[in-house]
């Protein structure tokens, strides 16, 4: 009895760790044609071609620039702090990959007579465990910048920092709003509600915008990229970085943008929830299988459109000042989903007792 | 030895270990890097006793705002082992005095604790788990909680007063 937390049987086990495999092999390949597609639509944007040389439609772009990054020199600097300089750019691209073992990526598969949920791991913390992960993300940077010792770096990652944690603030404060209505932190549940019912976007427009800002801010995209920026700080906090470990800092980037779009499909737009059909219908008539995979589909088309999103903003907006920035987490963003959490717990509780309040 | 033993005295050992560092290292940022490593080993303990909820609001609210506002200011000040300046010896035997103060008090305090008849709830025990952990602290310990709260509320404006001062 005390050992139930681990007594777990072997295909449990493997069933996991091919999930574990195939949805880390997924990150990666979206990740890599994340860079493509933003080049491709920063050209489109800016009225020119981008990349066409590598491949058909430059379509082996992504895996020339891989090979560049692999053949460049490593190059630790003197007096950096080795450890601790390699160990930068792993922690950011491992806590870029950690969040995706909550994210429900499709409702679940038999196969060989067994249930298969498309889900790492349902634990009943799950929004949590993800805001758990972000939070650990700022080491990564922090880390980094400070054990390259160069003060640009430091001054570059002490900034990143300074603006992930201001930005975790009101995203948290907006998530709380949501999980009033929602009464589980379990993602699975999540989506099951909005399967049944709208999208929670409809009842949270204004905590969506807010954590859609937010995680702008937490991936350091533009107009928040102030971590990066050549003209003040030469390049950024990756300053002394080269070959992959640059590559990672940049590639992590990517995967956090992939699973931020997958967070955010999941908790407001359904998740792997097909829009227009009743799934569970659909699951009768066509088999379960095929259910489950026009699920992920789905949950990847949304996936996509967000980050088509990001890329849109990216190469529409200039970015912020670092003091507008820091004005609008704190004085912006914070005072509006602290009004946002408390609409939303007036009218959850005036839902469930009218206007008797005792 | 089960897997929970085993990852019980892993998680433990780890934890000193770590706990020894933060103490023993020389450069002010390793020693806050040992320290997030203590929470980690702590929350993992919790995972054991089934607190999910515990465990990750340790690695939240500790590992991922505090620590980090920790090694925010030691990097701004860049301190490190050669700019740091040397503690007066009776500094450090007063330290050592006040270290001991404390573990007197918590070997006093902890002497007389029932221990052999509390067994902890391994993978079972249900009090860590966000919903009885809400039904708890707002329904039994109600006012306590919002005393806390109101504690922090003064602290944070007590903050931004002493910050304003010029």
């Amino acid at each position: 009895m005390h050992v139930t937390l681990l007594a777990i049987d072997l295909a449990l086990v493997i069933e996991k760790l091919i999930l574990i495999a195939v949805i880390v092999t997924v990150s990666l390949l979206v990740a890599m044609y994340e860079t493509y597609a933003e080049r491709k639509i920063a050209a489109f944007i800016q009225d020119r071609r981008g990349p066409n040389r590598a491949g058909p439609f430059g379509i082996l772009q992504p895996v020339a620039d891989g090979l560049k990054l692999f053949m460049k020199e490593e190059i630790v600097p003197n007096l950096s702090n080795k450890f601790l300089f390699i160990l930068g750019p792993g922690l950011a691209m491992l806590t870029a990959m950690m969040t995706s073992a909550v994210i429900p990526w499709s409702s679940h598969i038999e196969l060989f007579g067994r249930t298969i949920h498309l889900q790492i791991a349902d634990v009943n913390i799950g929004i949590l465990y993800i805001f758990g992960v972000v939070s650990m993300g700022v080491y990564g940077v922090m880390i980094g910048g400070w054990a390259s010792n160069n003060k640009f770096s430091l001054l570059a990652a002490i900034r990143g920092a300074s603006q992930i944690i201001s930005y975790e603030l009101a995203m948290g404060i907006s998530l709380i709003a949501l999980l009033m209505l929602t009464q589980s932190l379990s993602l699975k549940t999540i989506v099951q509600q909005q399967q049944d019912g709208l999208y929670y976007v409809a009842y949270q427009p204004v905590g969506f915008l807010i954590f859609l800002i937010c995680a702008f801010a937490e991936c350091n995209r533009t107009p928040f990229d102030l971590s990066e920026a050549e003209s003040e700080l030469n390049f950024g906090y990756h300053q002394e970085y080269s070959s992959m470990k640059l590559g990672f800092y940049l590639f992590a980037e990517y995967v956090n943008m992939f699973i931020s779009s997958a967070v955010m499909a999941t908790l407001y737009f359904g998740g792997y929830d097909i829009p227009f059909v009743n799934d569970a219908a659909f699951g009768a008539h066509y088999g379960q299988n095929m259910l489950a995979i026009l699920q992920g589909l789905s949950l990847f088309l949304k996936v996509v459109i967000f980050i088509f999103f990001f890329m849109w903003v990216r190469w529409t907006i200039p970015r912020f000042r670092y003091d507008q920035l820091m004005r609008l987490g704190w004085k912006g963003l914070i005072p509006l989903s602290l009004l946002n959490m408390l609409i939303t717990g007036f009218i959850v509780l005036l839902r469930q007792y009218g206007w008797h309040f005792s | 030895m089960s897997v929970t033993h085993f990852l019980f005295w892993f998680l433990s050992i780890v934890a000193i270990f770590s706990a020894i560092m933060v103490v023993v290292s020389k450069n002010p940022v390793h020693s806050v890097l040992w320290l997030i490593m203590v929470f980690f080993t702590i929350s993992g303990h919790y995972v054991l006793l089934n607190a999910q909820f515990l465990a990750i609001v340790n690695l939240i609210v500790y590992a991922g705002a505090i620590m980090v506002l920790f090694l925010f200011v030691i990097m701004l000040m860049n301190l490190n082992s050669d700019t740091e300046p040397q503690k007066n010896k009776w500094l450090k035997i007063a330290g050592v005095i006040g270290g001991g103060a404390l573990l007197l008090v918590l070997v006093a305090a902890l002497k007389n604790a029932d221990t052999k008849n509390q067994i902890a709830q391994t993978g079972s025990g249900e009090i860590g788990l966000i919903h009885n952990l809400g039904i708890v602290l707002f329904r039994d310990y109600a006012l306590p909680f919002e005393i806390t709260s109101v504690l922090f509320l003064s602290a944070l404006v007590g903050a931004i007063v002493i910050g304003k001062k010029e």
